[in-house]
């Protein structure tokens, strides 16, 4: 049953939720700001049958998980960005393989090992796919702990439905934080010997199809040019899909707005407050915030107040990532300008309040 | 008439891609047909590595997944933990697991995973065209280290079972070759010990096959037997490195 509201902290929250979700298998390592969750999977998973390994490194965790969702089962993985570097071969494998996944990023400051305040410069490494080759990675981004909670309860479906790692990023100011949150009920798991009939690609020895000697393989190398291209053609027809079927975001007074902030997760609760401070001084300010990082929401700035709106700042964690599908978004239908601090520095909203006014004064 | 020798149903029809006098063919006869005579084709599940055996899912006759470049351990391990019953195993070469993926197979013995990893050692990266292995001999040539692998400059052969041995995990470990009917018959039998202690779920088991690259090694595959018995196994002692108790496998 759904709980009634309890305060947690982000991390345990989140841990939470993905076996809520139907996560039953996590493969971890240590590194902050996210090591609550390897700490409270370990503790938690085994009492609902679950798996932990605590792995060798980032790369056995992430291959680990591919061995696990190639053999049917549902595997969350949680990491922070240096980390989550180090999985994207495995990211790039299981895109390839049509392998499930449910990935978290609680991400922090870069580059290199960075610092491990809140960061969103991994945008480009999540949205853009940091490993080799053609695919896509669906990424949604919670700027509240119980949104989190939602997308990761959603997460393990999500990716056995598109057969496809799908990635929270949660920025470390999320992950570390607590806020009350409503948990939502327990989904059924499938015991290892129902996975055969249910996921029917998953490598479960032919034993449990009642025998049926079709064998499955699974696999990412295609040796001929034609089959790979095939391949990865019938990889973007999904991917297409996903791109009408996944996107997802808010809009909050677009209508007659002056300025429109783009921001996602912690940024974006910044930048609402942002918006009071300029309507208390008269300037009407609204915002997008996509959730959906890839596909990225370009129709939410159809929505904008094009009579009114005389510039679109992309407020980010980071030196300007999304403002590139911020621009892309708009087409030069508007100036687009850039609000943001790094390196896990994290601005106040009259700072971003500021800079929407020097953006504004500046256009005069 | 009642057959006195069939093919086994381990192995699909397929034509192998090995090069003549590789023993590639060999060692995926012998670990195939044992799973046969045991009755668990359809209860297991194997692991191809990077190098020439990665389209080995094409001639084993079981459910099977690629792994990157040494990550069959790590994805071995994840398999195993979703199917705790099946018989799971790897196939990997020396460059994917004595050079690439160290860290994975260490683990993999640390942890005792309960699955069987099937070592092919000819001491050469044998698919990206003949470069120095972890395992290539002192003198022996390679196309990057032309003039033949020195102790200065690459250090010693890796002894990757003898290494593996001393992780308690690691339950089961022997070096076998291929370069005779007698060594042959022995393979089997190591390759069928090891799947019995991994369905006792004792721990981790491993067999390592010194192995053949004629192509690579610039040798007739009948030469290249010789090489193995004379220059190989010199290095590479044949024999048990670790066993279970006898107490343990009641």
């Amino acid at each position: 049953m759904t709980t009634d509201k309890v305060l947690m902290k982000g991390n345990e929250a989140f841990a939470e939720a993905a076996i809520r979700g139907g996560a039953r298998l996590y493969f971890g390592y240590p590194i902050t700001p996210q090591s609550e969750v390897p700490e409270y999977m370990s503790r938690e998973l085994p009492k609902h049958g679950g798996t932990f390994i605590q792995a060798e490194s980032e790369l056995g965790a992430i291959n680990m998980a591919y061995g696990a969702g190639a053999a049917g089962g549902s595997v969350f993985i949680s990491s922070s960005s240096p980390g989550i570097a180090l999985m994207q071969e495995g990211m790039s494998f299981l895109c390839s393989a049509e392998v499930p996944l449910l990935a978290l990023n609680v991400s922090r400051g870069g580059p290199g090992i960075g610092g491990i305040q809140p960061g969103q410069a991994d945008y480009y490494q999540v949205t853009r796919g940091g490993g080799n080759g053609d695919y896509r990675i669906p990424v949604f981004a919670p700027s509240s702990i119980q949104e989190a909670v939602d997308l990761l309860y959603e997460g393990t479906e999500l990716a056995q439905t598109w057969r496809n790692p799908i990635m929270v990023l949660a920025d470390g100011m999320i992950g570390q934080m607590m806020e009350p949150v409503r948990l939502p009920d327990f989904k059924p798991v499938y015991a290892p010997h129902e996975i055969a009939a249910h996921r029917d690609w998953a490598c479960t020895g032919f034993n449990d199809r009642g025998g049926d000697e079709n064998r499955r393989v699974v696999k990412s190398l295609r040796m001929q040019p034609e089959k790979l291209e095939e391949h990865v053609e019938k990889l973007f027809v999904k991917y297409a899909r996903a791109e009408k079927e996944l996107v997802r975001y808010e809009s909050e007074n677009l209508k007659g707005a002056e300025v429109v902030f783009v921001a996602f997760g912690t940024t974006a609760r910044i930048c609402r407050e942002a918006c009071e401070i300029l309507a208390a001084d008269g300037i009407k300010a609204g915002l997008i915030r996509p959730i959906s990082l890839w596909p990225f929401p370009n129709k939410a700035f159809d929505e904008i107040d094009y009579g009114t709106t005389k510039a679109v700042i992309s407020a980010e964690l980071s030196m300007g990532q999304m403002i590139t599908d911020v621009q892309l978004a708009l087409n030069g239908r508007l100036p687009v300008a850039l609000a943001h601090r790094t390196g896990g520095m994290v601005p106040t909203s009259p700072e971003v309040a500021a800079r929407a006014k020097a953006v504004l004064e500046g256009l005069k | 008439m009642k057959p006195i020798f069939e093919y086994t149903k381990g192995m699909t029809d397929m034509p192998t891609h090995y090069c003549p006098g590789c023993t590639h063919g060999i060692a995926h006869r012998v670990i195939m047909e044992v799973l046969d005579e045991m009755g668990q084709l359809g209860n297991t599940i194997g692991v191809a590595p990077i190098g020439c055996s990665v389209m080995a899912h094409q001639y084993m006759n079981v459910d099977m997944c690629e792994a990157a470049h040494g990550r069959a351990p790590a994805v071995a391990s994840g398999i195993r933990r979703v199917h705790p019953d099946k018989i799971v195993f790897t196939y990997q070469g020396d460059g994917d697991l004595a050079s690439i993926g160290t860290a994975e197979i260490v683990h993999a013995a640390v942890r005792g995973e309960k699955f069987t990893t099937f070592f092919i050692n000819n001491g050469i990266y044998g698919m990206t065209g003949g470069q120095m292995a972890p395992t290539t001999l002192i003198g022996q040539k390679s196309t990057t280290c032309q003039d033949g692998r020195s102790k200065e400059l690459n250090g010693m052969p890796v002894k990757m079972s003898e290494m593996l041995a001393t992780i308690d995990g690691a339950v089961y470990v022997e070096r076998v070759a291929l370069d005779s009917p007698a060594h042959i018959r022995q393979a089997k039998k190591a390759v069928r010990r090891a799947f019995e202690i991994q369905q006792k779920g004792l721990g981790f088991t491993l067999i390592e096959f010194l192995s053949t690259c004629p192509t690579n090694w610039g040798l007739t595959p009948v030469k290249a037997l010789d090489w193995v018995r004379d220059q190989v196994m010199p290095y590479y002692p044949l024999g048990v490195m670790k066993e279970p108790k006898e107490a343990e496998q009641a």
